[in-house]
């Protein structure tokens, strides 16, 4: 299986504080990747390089190389485009206050699809393929905000699959949600595995052996194990690894 | 349950009631006040009123109602633009340091300078210095001074207390940071900038010591005059156009000899109540509208 994302000696500060360590790893195709550790070890953070939210705070300083399909995303791609190519999904629900077509449409309508035709069938694919279509199909024109927090969560990811992204991050998507909510999340990460690369970060451990084939482990903002899901949940090869999960801390 | 326990909880009962009602009566004080006043007002002033008080002549108010409406027109629309901008500015881009907040004391010190410095700058300035006569557009360049604070600063509030979750889901689909500020930003704040503006409309509908020197204590209009350079048409801003605020001062101090002049002004002082009354009815109704479209129907 190929990479998609090669990360090389990747190193964060925000200001003076050294966040992310020397990260080197790679996140290959149409696979679900799960980022796990302990509140406050860098997954979220080393996310959001991914797809360079991180350049919308300041004080953030950045070394190191990634690399999508290969093109440097820092040196030779516009953040603009890059995030046309990997989506996100955030922990807290975070719809606009439009209408729930409007939301799903919002991304076509900036990258210049104006038919309504088009737009329509957008709206129906995507609803479609975050599974929710059924339930909404009946209420497009009403408030996004109305929904519950799982609907919400599942009409964000149509809004993001709307733009037909190649990688989808998932930051701790189900942390406000339901178990029912959450079990359906995970189900349609694995259905859409076939068709993006999705790279989650969770500190639920069941879901990252329930949904994920690989996972890497943080601690403190360094990578100490990354490996074959089923590997590195039944041998861990580093002793913090075991320890955490384990349930030992966290 | 104890003894101590239920006779807290009593406590806490009597307490919130008593706070109920104290709320409940300032809230009630208020309302009454406005009805009180506003009642006056309109009631005071139809009484007032004799046949040909509303003609669009110098015998009646017409004139001045038009230039009242029509000087709000073009300060709304200086000030509005400018202040949505500066105000999408100071939330935006501009960030927290020594210079912003220096601006942001400059914007609140602008709201609270007296109208009448207002009025005697504008004279410096508008008049004075461009060498023009008393006209209604310096008229409403002296009040949208006046309103751009207000509406720069709901502007910069609105935008401020958005959540921050809006800007980065807009960013994380790749939109740019205009498009995220045009397209989710601004539209979400739209109903809190209409109060801004409504507020904004009110001081021009209101203000009078501003005007006193810049948009005159005249008017004479010839309404078959379309010929916008000539002075008596009525859609030329750059002729003398007295409101309906400057008319009741000018009634009720200079104009005091005309036999009428308490009943026109007292007239005048209902039908200005009037159309603050509809402006602001009509503009929150049409932000109402405009949210639904936008932000879609409640579920």
């Amino acid at each position: 299986m190929s990479s998609k994302f090669s990360i090389n000696a990747l190193n964060l500060y925000y200001g003076e504080f050294h966040a992310l360590k020397n990260i080197t790893l790679d996140i290959p195709e149409h696979e679900i990747t799960a980022l796990i550790g302990p509140s406050g070890c860098g997954k979220s953070t080393f996310l959001k390089t991914l797809n360079r939210m991180n350049d919308l705070e300041e004080g953030v300083r950045i070394e190191g190389k990634v690399t999508l399909d290969g093109t440097d995303i820092y040196k030779d791609m516009d953040a603009i485009e890059l995030r046309k190519r990997v989506g996100m999904v955030f922990q807290q629900p975070n719809p606009f206050p439009k209408s729930i077509y409007e939301n799903v449409a919002y991304g076509p309508r900036i990258n210049g699809i104006h038919r309504k035709q088009e737009l329509d069938e957008i709206v129906e694919r995507s609803l479609r393929q975050a599974a929710i279509w059924d339930e909404l199909k009946d209420r497009l024109n009403k408030s996004a905000l109305g929904l519950s927090g799982g609907q919400q969560q599942r009409l964000c990811i149509a809004r993001t699959l709307a733009v037909e992204p190649e990688v989808i991050l998932m930051d701790e998507p189900t942390s406000a949600l339901d178990p029912i909510s959450t079990s359906r999340i995970e189900d349609l990460a694995i259905d859409l595995k076939d068709k993006y690369t999705i790279v989650i970060v969770t500190h639920n451990m069941q879901q990252a052996s329930r949904i994920s084939d690989n996972t890497a482990f943080f601690l403190l903002g360094e990578l100490i194990e990354y490996n074959n899901t089923e590997r590195l949940f039944s041998i861990p090869a580093d002793k913090r690894t075991e320890d955490y999960i384990t349930g030992r801390f966290g | 349950m104890s003894e101590k326990l239920r006779h807290r909880i009593q406590r806490a009962k009597r307490i919130n009631a008593l706070m109920t009602g104290v709320f409940t009566g300032i809230g009630g004080f208020f309302l009454g006040l406005i009805i009180v006043l506003a009642g006056y007002i309109i009631i005071h002033g139809l009484m007032s009123y004799y046949p040909g008080l509303l003609s669009f002549t110098s015998k009646g108010i017409g004139n001045q109602l038009f230039n009242t409406v029509y000087l709000v027109f073009w300060a709304l629309l200086i000030s509005v633009p400018l202040g949505v901008l500066a105000g999408i500015y100071m939330a935006e881009y501009a960030g927290d340091t020594k210079l912003t907040r220096f601006i942001r004391v400059c914007i609140e010190s602008l709201s609270s300078l007296p109208s009448i410095v207002i009025g005697l700058f504008g004279y410096l300035v508008f008049i004075l210095m461009t060498g023009a006569r008393w006209n209604l557009f310096a008229g409403a360049l002296a009040v949208s001074i006046l309103s751009l604070p207000s509406v720069t600063t709901t502007t910069e509030d609105a935008m401020r207390s958005l959540p921050k979750s809006y800007k980065a889901g807009s960013m994380a689909l790749g939109a740019t940071h205009w498009v995220t500020i045009v397209k989710v930003l601004l539209p979400a704040c739209t109903p809190r900038i209409v109060t801004g503006v409504i507020l904004a409309a009110g001081r021009g509908f209101g203000e009078a010591a501003a005007l006193l020197y810049t948009a005159g204590q005249s008017t004479r209009i010839v309404w078959n005059n379309w010929n916008l350079s000539s002075v008596t048409c009525p859609l030329n801003p750059f002729r003398p156009g007295e409101t309906l605020a400057l008319h009741i001062w000018v009634m009720r101090t200079e104009g005091a000899l005309n036999p009428n002049s308490e009943k026109i002004a007292n007239f005048s002082a209902a039908v200005l109540v009037i159309i603050v009354l509809a402006f602001s009815m009509t503009a929150r109704y049409l932000a109402g509208r405009y949210g639904k479209k936008q932000m879609g129907e409640k579920a």
